[in-house]
């Protein structure tokens, strides 16, 4: 990167340092902090979303809809996530390659060959020929949908429990003013919900961001990848050989997570006092005595 | 305006000429000198430059893409690569599942390492990378087998204490005895394991297969091949006769 490191080896002290830590491999460390980022900001709205829609699901009054929301949630909630992550990418991988063999080859066979699953150049998805990055993108876009399905199920049962706890007179009165299901729904059910629901998502948000390193286990080279694999002894054969470091990387990421999941606290404390307010639980009582 | 469309189409167009001919090839990526991650983030190494040339020679756009290597086999028959060069060492287990190329390193020799000439490799613990030559060996004597997913934590093991020894290819330990600072020894005999490092591919690929046993030949026949080795082995590597 800098022109005083074309030889690495002749670098010393603070100089190979600086140096060290600008290579390109390093550069491709940092930017894998933004593909942490980018899963949480992604996969938190979508799984929120997922969750609304299995939560109303399992109180809809359609009997088919509402089976459908228990069992989503009984049953993604019921299996080891990482049982899930290793199932979902590939069952949705080869689901698309298997339709896309159906429609886009010439004479199409099933894939299933042997050990051997096999379609035509054509139903590759992505294609062989796509750039590397079209091929992590859609690695990544897998892995997204699989912890999307899981946080969702949860997300599903939180915000399932704070729809019942929303106070049942406040939906009688709401009823009593002659607002339709969806209009109690959307103006007086929905808004109050939010902060019976704030310490299941919190928790929720929490462990979503730890879970965000078994983006590795799914062959994502995220930061995990990265520290593993820059940590590790390097000997004369490449440009900055040195010991086992993989301590201080490991530390790195340590202070890294910390630093994030300090941060969501702070966030999620403002968050549960402005929701508080207005509200007829404790926390709104105390906001009102407070204010008064 | 215009000038963007047509590059746009010709765009469109290459890339669909690239269909049919790009070959994937699936690599470990943690295995110095046979195949690792150089410090710019690129697949470097003996099968790196290997594979580079036997593509060069069979007419074939080839790319690089890592995988672990517990998984490297499986990715492989599901279609996410079409080879495997990552010092695989041929063996029957291996060829039942998957099809090897001829050999592209000769049968080499696997080393015991441990920080005494006197560690008990017989007996105690030795550690191998998961799903090797090696660890199966390893699993056949009377020490115990303690695994790791890459190359690099069997060596940090033993350097640790984890381990008494470890157990792999002896041209992968060799950079890091000799830059150990006597700390590291290479221990008993080293033993001939496998048919030497073939291209792993899908067996139904026989038409990818015929190709680069051609170019493997061809590298072989005019010795660029032993330069290759020698270069990223050392002067003392085994070559092919």
């Amino acid at each position: 990167m800098f022109s005083q490191c074309a030889d690495p080896k002749a670098l010393e002290g603070l100089n190979w340092l600086m140096c060290y830590l600008s290579s390109g491999k390093h550069l491709l460390f940092y930017a894998s902090f933004g593909t942490v980022l980018l899963l949480l900001a992604i996969t938190a709205p979508i799984a929120l979303l997922f969750g609304f829609g299995g939560a109303m699901a399992s109180r809809s009054r359609v009997a088919p809809l509402r089976w459908f929301g228990k069992i989503y949630t009984a049953m993604v909630r019921g299996v080891p996530d990482i049982v899930f992550f290793l199932f979902v990418p590939i069952a949705l991988d080869q689901g698309i390659e298997w339709t896309r063999n159906w429609v886009l080859c010439d004479d199409p066979v099933s894939p299933w060959q042997g050990n051997e699953f096999l379609v035509c150049q054509a139903a590759k998805m992505p294609l062989s020929s796509s750039p590397q990055w079209v091929h992590e993108a859609y690695g990544f876009g897998l892995a997204v949908i699989a912890f999307a399905i899981v946080f969702g199920a949860f997300a599903a049962n939180v915000l399932y429990g704070a729809m019942q706890a929303v106070p049942r007179a406040q939906l009688e009165t709401a009823e009593a003013y002659g607002m339709s299901q969806r209009q109690v729904n959307r103006r007086v059910l929905i808004p109050q919900m939010w902060t019976y629901a704030i310490p299941g998502l919190s928790n929720l948000w929490m462990i979503l961001i730890k879970a965000t390193p078994l983006l590795f286990l799914l062959g994502i080279e995220d930061i995990v990848y990265w520290a593993r694999d820059l940590g590790g002894a390097k000997t004369q054969t490449f440009s900055y050989p040195h010991p086992d470091w993989r301590l201080y990387y490991f530390l790195g990421i340590l202070v890294f997570y910390l630093l994030m999941t300090w941060l969501s606290e702070k966030v999620i404390a403002r968050l549960t006092r402005r929701l508080s307010a207005g509200q007829a639980t404790m926390a709104g009582e105390a906001l009102r005595k407070g204010a008064a | 305006m215009k000038k963007l469309v047509l590059s746009a189409a010709a765009l469109a167009l290459t890339a669909g000429m690239g269909l049919a001919d790009t070959v994937r090839l699936g690599t470990e990526g943690a295995y110095p000198p046979f195949n690792f991650i150089n410090d710019n983030g690129e697949v470097d190494g003996y099968e790196r430059e290997l594979g580079d040339e036997l593509c060069k020679r069979a007419g074939l756009e080839c790319t690089w893409v890592t995988n672990d290597w517990d998984s490297i086999i499986p990715n492989l028959v599901s279609g996410n690569y079409d080879t495997i060069l990552a010092g695989m060492s041929i063996t029957p287990e291996r060829e039942e599942v998957i099809a090897f190329s001829q050999n592209y390193t000769p049968p080499a020799d696997s080393a015991y390492v441990a920080l005494s000439a006197d560690a008990d490799i017989e007996n105690g613990v030795v550690a191998a990378q998961t799903g090797t030559i090696q660890a199966g060996h390893v699993a056949e004597t009377g020490a115990t087998l303690l695994e790791f997913a890459t190359g690099d934590e069997t060596i940090a093991a033993v350097k640790n204490g984890e381990a008494d020894a470890v157990f792999a290819d002896k041209d992968f330990l060799a950079p890091s005895v000799a830059e150990s600072g006597g700390e590291l020894t290479f221990v008993a005999d080293p033993v001939a394991l496998g048919g030497g490092i073939g291209i792993g591919m899908r067996q139904s690929d026989t038409e990818l297969k015929a190709k680069f046993d051609e170019a493997i030949q061809s590298m072989k026949d005019d010795g660029s091949i032993n330069e290759m080795i020698k270069k990223w082995f050392g002067e003392d590597a085994k070559v092919f006769e």
